[in-house]
């Protein structure tokens, strides 16, 4: 087996069908609140910031920054034995909300990877359903 | 009857571990909670025929912990928010004494951490399951690494660091007097600093045991509580609260919910910061207790570097912390919560030996208030409580 079909994969819920089949199509989605007007992630249909019901689904730019990291030498499960190391990390997206994620094409080096640095998603196809929204340096797209 | 009991004050009877801890493979998890709960009434001279009311969290409820203890309990609580669901409990158990619910309340926890033979499953479809899993961000060093690396960004990197070694050195310091720890070899400023990284920026000495053990706490009312073996310890005030989940949507990475647990608790208790002779601060990670100590109100925002300096927080500093060595050093089963309580119990008896802390007011006695916090999740749940002899 690869060690792709290792990995823990989502199991998309119907909420978030959508996300994950635009994640597909290498495209990041995002909820938006019609009320209050701000975008929320992860997806839910009723507003984590209002409670209103009335939201929709935006593209995303893809654009953020860098709002925190970290390295990881020790690996959480057998799936990550031969990632690390490896830097997960939280971004700050241009629209507003933050999102877990992968910090890629960066050497894992805390001399190279400076929070704040701009970033832009790409995708991780890890299973014929699933990609993954990862992120690089921007300057690197 | 219930009217009368809203004034009673509400104490603790009765602590103690599972017979052993640590590395416990031969025993499962409820085995933990049973021994655990049979020491601690025995500690208390109370009978499980006396128990009436049962509050567990962890992965099985007090369905499975009552039938397995024999007891048939008119109050249950299986609140279950990480490690601090024991503090947590405390709250629960005055509320519910005070109500008349229950008049002896026996709190247990019982984890294999490291021994056990199988892990619970867990559901994919899960928000944290969907959108952090995949990415390994997976168990507490990792999710507790991305807070702490925020906060190194916010308010430097290199004084963070010294604070979080403070902490590692001076919780070991502790853990060398109490025999029941784990880790009892003295710890260098070097050692810490030499040690592998786990997930950067936590090295090893940043991160809590994995271990095995049990605990219990029996709660019971004034009247209860006279007949006692022991003098009781008086629970002068809770406060708990949430305010996230996954590490990804912790609303400020560098202040846990304790901003709001530790003023409600101080409030209910009548007591301040200054009267605390003891503090028994959760700390799953060193930078658990940075977060705390700030969010708590000890220090400002920023500022727990300064406050932990010098070892401040070691057997001989002014803030005595985490005196059974911590779930750094003493143990740290998962969800370590119980043993902050069952260690401030046996500081405000006068019970520690060696480890024994001060009255700050009048060094001639033990220790007289003592605050215990807990923090459990992803930084995401708190528990306060502020406890007290005579």
């Amino acid at each position: 087996m690869t060690q792709a079909e290792h990995r823990p994969l989502p199991l998309p819920q119907p909420e978030s069908d959508f996300y994950w089949e635009k994640c597909r199509q290498h495209e990041l989605w995002l909820r938006k609140c019609n009320d209050c007007q701000k975008a929320y992630f992860y997806p839910r249909d009723i507003c984590p910031h209002c409670f209103s019901r009335k939201t929709t689904w935006v593209k995303a730019s893809g654009r953020g920054t860098l709002y925190t990291y970290a390295i990881v030498y020790r690996p959480p499960s057998p799936a990550f034995r031969d990632k690390v190391p490896y830097v997960v990390a939280l971004v700050e997206l241009e629209e507003g909300p933050r999102m877990p994620t992968n910090l890629v094409g960066i050497e894992p080096d805390p001399a190279k990877i400076k929070i704040g640095m701009p970033v832009m998603v790409d995708f991780e196809d890890v299973s014929e359903t699933i990609s993954l929204p990862v992120f690089r340096p921007a300057d690197s797209a | 009857m219930a009217k009368s009991l809203q004034n009673q004050r509400i104490a603790i009877v009765g602590v103690d571990e599972s017979d052993e801890i640590g590395i416990v493979p031969n025993k499962s998890p409820l085995q933990l909670h049973a021994e655990a709960a049979y020491n601690a009434l025995a500690d208390a001279g109370l009978s499980i025929k006396d128990v009436d009311g049962l509050f567990t969290a962890g992965p099985f409820s007090t369905l499975v912990v009552a039938e397995y203890l024999g007891i048939e309990p008119r109050f249950t609580d299986s609140t279950s928010v990480g490690g601090s669901s024991f503090v947590i409990h405390l709250a629960h158990a005055v509320a519910a004494i005070r109500q008349g619910y229950c008049r002896v309340a026996l709190i247990t926890h019982g984890e294999s951490g490291r021994s056990a033979r199988a892990r619970p499953p867990i559901f994919q479809g899960l928000p944290d399951s969907q959108y952090e899993v995949p990415y390994g961000i997976i168990g507490a060093p990792i999710r507790y690494s991305l807070a702490c690396m925020r906060y190194m960004h916010q308010y430097g990197e290199d004084r963070t660091r010294q604070g979080l070694a403070e902490i590692a050195v001076a919780t070991r310091k502790w853990a060398q007097l109490n025999p029941k720890a784990l880790m009892r070899d003295p710890l260098t400023f070097e050692d810490y600093h030499n040690s592998r990284w786990i997930s950067y920026p936590f090295h090893l000495y940043d991160c809590c045991l994995v271990t095995d053990a049990g605990g219990a706490v029996v709660v019971t009312t004034e009247e209860v509580a006279r007949s006692c073996r022991k003098p009781p310890v008086w629970i002068l005030g809770a406060a708990e609260g949430h305010d996230h989940n996954m590490i990804s949507t912790m609303p400020d990475l560098t202040r846990t919910i304790a901003y709001r647990t530790g003023p409600a608790a101080f409030e209910r208790a009548g007591v301040t910061h200054d009267d605390i002779d003891l503090a028994m601060i959760y700390d799953s990670f060193t930078y658990t207790v940075l977060v705390t100590l700030e969010s708590l109100g000890f220090c400002g925002p920023g500022e727990g570097p300064d406050f932990v300096a010098g070892q401040r927080t070691a057997p001989g500093g002014d803030f005595p912390m985490n005196t059974n060595g911590g779930g750094l050093s003493y143990t740290h089963s998962g969800m370590y919560g119980v043993f902050l309580i069952l260690e401030a119990v046996r500081q405000l008896r006068g019970e520690c030996g060696a480890r024994q802390v001060m009255h700050k007011k009048d060094k001639s006695q033990h220790a007289k208030v003592a605050l215990v916090h807990g923090t459990g999740g992803s930084l995401s749940s708190c528990g306060t409580a502020i406890l007290a002899r005579d």
